[in-house]
């Protein structure tokens, strides 16, 4: 049966309804944030915030906005609830993941409210598969109180000057450091493996170095194990903007274009390594 | 699984050579520039025992039905594959047919149409009257091992020509490929 048509007896009963004509527009962001199993899933009728936690010491949140979605109809000012996100993945590339150009995948996500599971209609080329997916109560995500008024230090890259070092990072090294100055160095990266240090510079002044505010000299350290997964985030990504607030407490942001060009972003928030200077 | 070859296809040259060792068959191929043999070693099964390897009969199926694309199949049954064990494999003489996955986490079912029926589907049975009178929309099905379906998918690198599924209610889940001279048939037993 077709989607559009699958819910009009029942649209009442749904708080949550969302819709894309190509469900890689959810599914591949969602995969820039998957490094635990649990999604905390929160809508308002601006769009959908997913957010992954790791220990209380990261956190990762993907915003779509609702201008994003072929449909987005939200009943509730805010809907919630958690949902295991590797079974979520699956469901959405139920077909595949197929890349031939002009296939896509079909998406109408439902959710009745609390208690209910989560529905997914997904088709393509006709076939349809659904998908009940049970929810949770969304924890409390953790409230990082970065606000910009606090900011100390800020820079937007291109994600492609990044994706380099980031791919080369020495994982032997236990964090990765970042310096960052209103003087040389600019903006370090920093690892301590063991085979040595490694340094990757960016100078204020580069091609790849879009804005440069920084205000105060800050190194800070970071657990590598907690920002590696922050490297799936910065591939699809074509900006990041790095800030430090004045405990240390890091937050990037990067800018992901979907496959209609369309933007979404993605936010990782990091606290910084107990032992510091 | 049974699988049947025309050994006229295979070769001009077709030798078996007992000798007291491990018997070979050898196939050789002429081409105009080479020969390429190849030796299968071969157990031979002594004439008395052929009785025991006989051609799997064709069970008395509720529903018989072509089998979708293979490689969406294959796509989506690698996918279930992550969520579940087990799958249920249902279809009707309307030419339709499920796959379904329940888990504590989840419950997939992915629905295909106009599949189409192999028109032997209404003569299954050969008693001849009970399953005229079949209820074309009556599903039949049967629970399987994931693993073992994949299996079968992962033969799919042949594209065949045709390709149905056998069902009997609760019991059997029988798959067949037929390409050219070559048939494969898989059958894969109901788990409860």
């Amino acid at each position: 049966m077709p989607l559009s048509t699958q819910s009009q007896g029942d649209a009442e009963q749904y708080v949550l309804v969302a819709s894309l004509d190509n469900a890689r527009n959810l599914s591949n962001i969602l995969k820039a944030i998957t490094f635990k199993d649990h999604a905390i899933f929160s809508a308002t009728p601006n769009g959908l915030k997913v957010t992954v936690e790791d220990s209380k010491c990261l956190q990762a949140n993907a915003f779509i906005q609702a201008e994003i979605f072929q449909e987005f109809t939200i009943r509730d000012d805010s809907v919630g609830f958690q949902v295991n996100l590797t079974v979520l993945l699956d469901c959405l590339n139920i077909f595949g993941g197929s890349t031939v150009p002009g296939v896509s995948t079909a998406l109408r996500m439902c959710y009745k409210g609390y208690g209910y599971p989560l529905t997914l209609f997904l088709e393509e080329g006709g076939v349809v598969t659904v998908c009940k997916i049970n929810t949770q109560e969304p924890e409390e995500p953790v409230d990082f109180e970065f606000c910009s008024t606090n900011v100390t230090n800020k820079v937007i890259l291109l994600s492609e000057s990044l994706k380099e070092a980031f791919s080369e990072l020495d994982m032997t090294s236990e964090v990765l450091q970042i310096t960052m100055s209103p003087s040389q160095p600019y903006f370090r990266l920093s690892t301590f493996g063991n085979s040595g240090n490694a340094h990757y510079d960016y100078p204020k002044d580069s091609d790849m170095m879009e804005l440069f505010r920084c205000t105060k000299t800050q190194t800070n350290r970071y657990k590598m194990s907690l920002l590696k997964p922050s490297t799936k985030a910065l591939a699809l990504s074509c900006k990041v903007s790095v800030r430090t607030d004045s405990r240390g407490f890091l937050s990037l942001q990067y800018l992901v274009r979907n496959d209609d060009g369309q933007i979404c972003f993605v936010e990782y928030f990091c606290c910084p390594d107990e032992e510091e200077q | 699984m049974w699988c049947e070859l025309s050994q006229a296809n295979f070769s001009d040259e077709y030798q078996m050579e007992g000798g007291g060792r491990v018997p070979r068959t050898t196939r050789s191929a002429w081409s105009i520039n080479r020969v390429v043999t190849h030796d299968v070693p071969v157990d031979v099964i002594p004439r008395r025992l052929w009785n025991e390897f006989k051609e799997p009969s064709m069970p008395d199926f509720d529903v018989s039905i072509y089998l979708p694309p293979l490689k969406t199949l294959k796509n989506i049954v690698d996918r279930m594959k992550n969520l579940s064990n087990f799958l249920v494999m249902e279809a009707n003489l309307s030419g339709e047919m499920n796959l379904k996955i329940e888990t504590d986490l989840v419950s997939v079912t992915t629905h295909f149409k106009d599949l189409g029926n192999p028109p032997w589907g209404d003569e299954a049975s050969q008693e001849g009257g009970p399953s005229q009178s079949r209820d074309p929309e009556a599903m039949a099905q049967a629970r399987v091992d994931i693993r073992k379906l994949q299996q079968f998918l992962m033969g799919q690198q042949v594209n065949p020509s045709k390709a149905m599924c056998n069902i009997v209610h609760e019991r059997v889940v029988h798959l067949i490929l037929l390409h050219e001279d070559v048939s494969l048939q898989y059958f894969i037993p109901a788990v409860a």
